[in-house]
């Protein structure tokens, strides 16, 4: 199943080295992976998305737990939640195309950020699956390059992940 | 006080306590060897090479209790050292490693003698670090030392770069007498409610059993734990690491358990309704099959690290904790009550084990011609009285080191369980002289093992050192071709070693005594012989018999119950 983990790491070089070093080293996935310092710069927020059975997600906890610059950590898979990713897309618009593309961007509430007689760069957030479904609307042999933030998540309410 | 970053480091392990630095100089830790010349309160073990350094560290730390410290180079100093610190990290030894690194400005360029130490060890370290800046040097000195002596212990490796240990660079120094991490707070003390139902089960069992590993002896909790195991009159047995937390001449004791444990052990394990895991983190050589595991058995776990609970085997009761405080409330909850095991039923499961005991699943067949290796580890055991300290390499005579030799105390017996480091014996049995410099250590190895190391004799020679070898020649490298004969059909493939050198000479070319010994008759007079010679080294070299494989035998994907015994204990089994 997929398990969304939401860590408060040591804002230390090799931090993330270590989260990636602990999956590949025993061999867990890693979906996505997104990371930045937060509002207290001695912190970062990592948000990773994992699967597995329920033995590996402990597993997986657990032995993040034991990493030392891990200060805390929440599997926020089960608790209400807000997920978001963002995605540019530069796709390739020419004649007919470039109506056509705003149009479908415009359903997906994205926004259109640079505009050059052969090229959009579309902006797009929400979660995997609305991405997923945009990049389907399009014309793929028009879409010149995709990059994706993964994903980041947030508890809803007064639970949440703190120093 | 303002020092320079060597001199910080010098003040800093002497204040820390530090009695030996094992290390090998070079160019990115000149700075700091000036130093080191300059003072004699840490002592410094000149090795030979630094797996060398590693492994007497390892050695030190696993006799005392105490942090092992070792000082090397960068580059090839660094990397030299990995194996000894994955040792070390496998079976949770504290270990510090202070390893140089070319200067700050100069890393990243590939500059000579530069790896990326950090990188190299990281997956093999309990926690690494890299002081870029000198003021940085003491407060991350003393957190190395809280990581790795506290929780689950471990090796915690820092790196220096040379420039942070210039001499011209002076800058105040305290020594930081407290650390405070945020992100590490091992959990000590085990919640009370887990506690109070570990013991309801515990209490309830017919068929229990005791399952202790190297945990135990970690925690210094082997007094707890005899005090538990005679409180409740229940079978224990002991992982490799474990040994020696229980005394191994004690008739609660049933031996180890696992690959090469005891019929009656893993009989045990196989039929008990309640299994009690202590300090052990149910390994594969111990569990075999984790689908034949104990299928009757409810299970406690208790384990300082919450990671080793449930990870490969399913438990019922998990209890986070240090085991000897643990230990400690659940000893002082049945000193405080009347609530005792079912007498009838623990008196019925003592039968069975005796009836399994009975085979006698360690007897091998005597000769009057060729040497065997266990009558050579019993023979030890006489001649040192049951009281040496003896460390051992990897392979065939490091299991009949621990199905021969019965520890009856902690810290005892050193070995390289989790790795299984050939070349680990030697030098570990240097640094467990140093730490016990009138203490009888033996060192139990195979020709195999010992060149792997070989070098050390040296360093030996330089300290003192007069640690007894027992080598157990059988001119194979004997665990690899006991596996050729068992599951390849005797296809001995590059596991006889042609070309071996005159051991007994060799170490005489080192300064030690050598002896080689071929007859059966002459291996007591021996090791009675070499163990009177106090102050020396003595090589001994038996010729032993290279047919003898080690017995009883868990193969892999097996269970408990499904042991391959020996041609005369199956005579035994059946009759």
């Amino acid at each position: 199943m997929r398990h969304i983990i939401s860590l408060l790491l040591e804002n230390e070089p090799g931090a993330l080295s270590r989260v990636a070093g602990l999956f590949s080293a025993r061999a867990y996935n890693i979906e996505s992976l997104s990371v930045a310092p937060t509002e207290d710069e001695t912190a970062s927020r990592m948000t990773l998305v994992t699967s597995g059975s329920d033995e590996i997600i402990e597993q997986i906890t657990k032995q993040l737990n034991k990493l030392i610059d891990v200060v805390k950590l929440l599997d926020i898979t089960g608790d209400a939640h807000v997920e978001r990713e963002i995605m540019l897309v530069k796709v390739r618009v020419a004649g007919s195309a470039r109506e056509e593309v705003k149009r479908i961007a415009d359903i997906f509430r994205g926004r259109i950020l640079d505009v050059t007689q052969s090229t959009y760069i579309i902006e797009v957030t929400g979660d995997g699956t609305k991405l997923d479904a945009f990049i389907n609307s399009l014309d793929r042999s028009a879409i010149m390059e995709v990059v994706r933030s993964g994903l980041l998540a947030i508890g809803r309410g007064e639970k949440g992940l703190r120093l | 006080m303002e020092l320079s970053g060597s001199q910080i480091l010098m003040q800093f392990l002497k204040d820390e306590g530090v009695e030996y630095l094992f290390g090998y100089p070079g160019g990115a830790v000149l700075h700091i060897y000036d130093e080191i010349y300059a003072q004699d309160d840490v002592k410094h073990i000149l090795v030979r090479h630094e797996q060398g350094a590693t492994h007497m560290a390892d050695g030190y730390a696993r006799a005392t209790g105490k942090p092992g410290v070792v000082l090397v180079t960068s580059g090839p100093g660094a990397t030299n050292a990995v194996t000894g610190i994955a040792t070390a990290h496998m079976d949770s030894v504290p270990l510090v490693v202070i390893t140089g690194q070319v200067p700050t400005h100069a890393i990243g360029s590939d500059a000579f003698q530069e790896v990326d130490c950090v990188g190299i060890t990281r997956p093999c370290v309990k926690h690494n670090f890299l002081v870029k800046d000198v003021r940085e040097l003491a407060d991350t000195l003393k957190k190395a030392f809280y990581v790795a002596t506290t929780g689950r212990p471990g090796p915690v490796v820092v790196d220096i770069p040379k420039d942070v240990t210039r001499p011209d660079l002076k800058i105040p120094y305290e020594y930081p007498g407290t650390v405070a991490m945020r992100s590490y707070n091992p959990v000590m003390r085990g919640h009370p409610g887990q506690i109070r139902k570990a013991l309801d089960l515990i209490l309830s069992a017919k068929r229990p059993m005791i399952y202790t590993g190297g945990g135990v002896v970690l925690d210094d909790a082997a007094d707890a734990l005899v005090k538990f195991t005679r409180i409740l009159g229940y079978p224990i047995t002991n992982t490799l690491m474990g040994l020696g937390a229980y005394p191994g001449t004690d008739p609660q004791f049933i031996g180890m358990l696992g690959m090469h444990g005891t019929y009656e052990a893993n009989m045990a394990m196989h039929h008990c309704d309640v299994l009690i895991g202590i300090g052990a983190r149910f390994d594969d050589r111990v569990v075999g099959d984790v689908n034949k595991f104990c299928p009757e058995a409810r299970i406690v776990h208790i384990d300082v690290d919450p990671a080793s609970i449930s990870k490969t085997v399913k438990v019922h009761v998990p209890i986070v904790g240090s085991v000897g405080k643990v230990l400690g409330e659940i000893n002082g909850m049945l000193e405080g009550s009347n609530r005792r095991p079912d007498g009838q039923a623990l008196a019925e499961w003592w039968e069975r084990i005796h009836r399994w005991k009975s085979i006698d699943c360690l007897a091998y067949t005597p000769s009057d011609t060729l040497i065997k290796p266990q009558s050579v580890v019993e023979k030890l055991y006489e001649a040192t009285g049951g009281d040496a300290y003896v460390t051992s390499d990897v392979g065939q005579h490091q299991m009949w080191a621990a199905q021969f030799y019965p520890f009856d105390k902690p810290r005892r017996w050193i070995n390289s369980g989790g790795l299984g480091t050939m070349g680990f014996g030697m030098p570990a049995a240097l640094g467990v002289q140093l730490a016990w410099p009138d203490a009888q250590v033996a060192c139990i190895t195979g020709e195999g093992s010992i060149i792997m190391c070989i070098q050390e004799l040296s360093t030996a020679k330089q300290y003192d050192l007069p640690i007894k070898i027992v080598n157990l020649n059988n001119r194979y490298l004997g665990m690899v071709r006991q596996w050729q004969e068992f599951m390849y059909e005797n296809r001995e493939s590059h596991s006889y070693l042609d070309s071996l050198p005159d051991f007994a000479a060799l170490a005489e070319s080192f300064g030690h005594v050598g002896m080689t010994i071929d007859k059966p008759a002459d291996v007591e007079g021996a090791l009675r012989e070499a163990f009177a010679m106090k102050d020396r080294l003595v090589f001994m070299d038996f010729i032993t018999d290279p047919a003898e494989n080690v017995y009883p035998m868990m193969m892999a994907g097996k269970g408990h119950n499904e042991m391959v015994l020996s041609e005369q204990t199956r005579q035994r089994e059946l009759a």
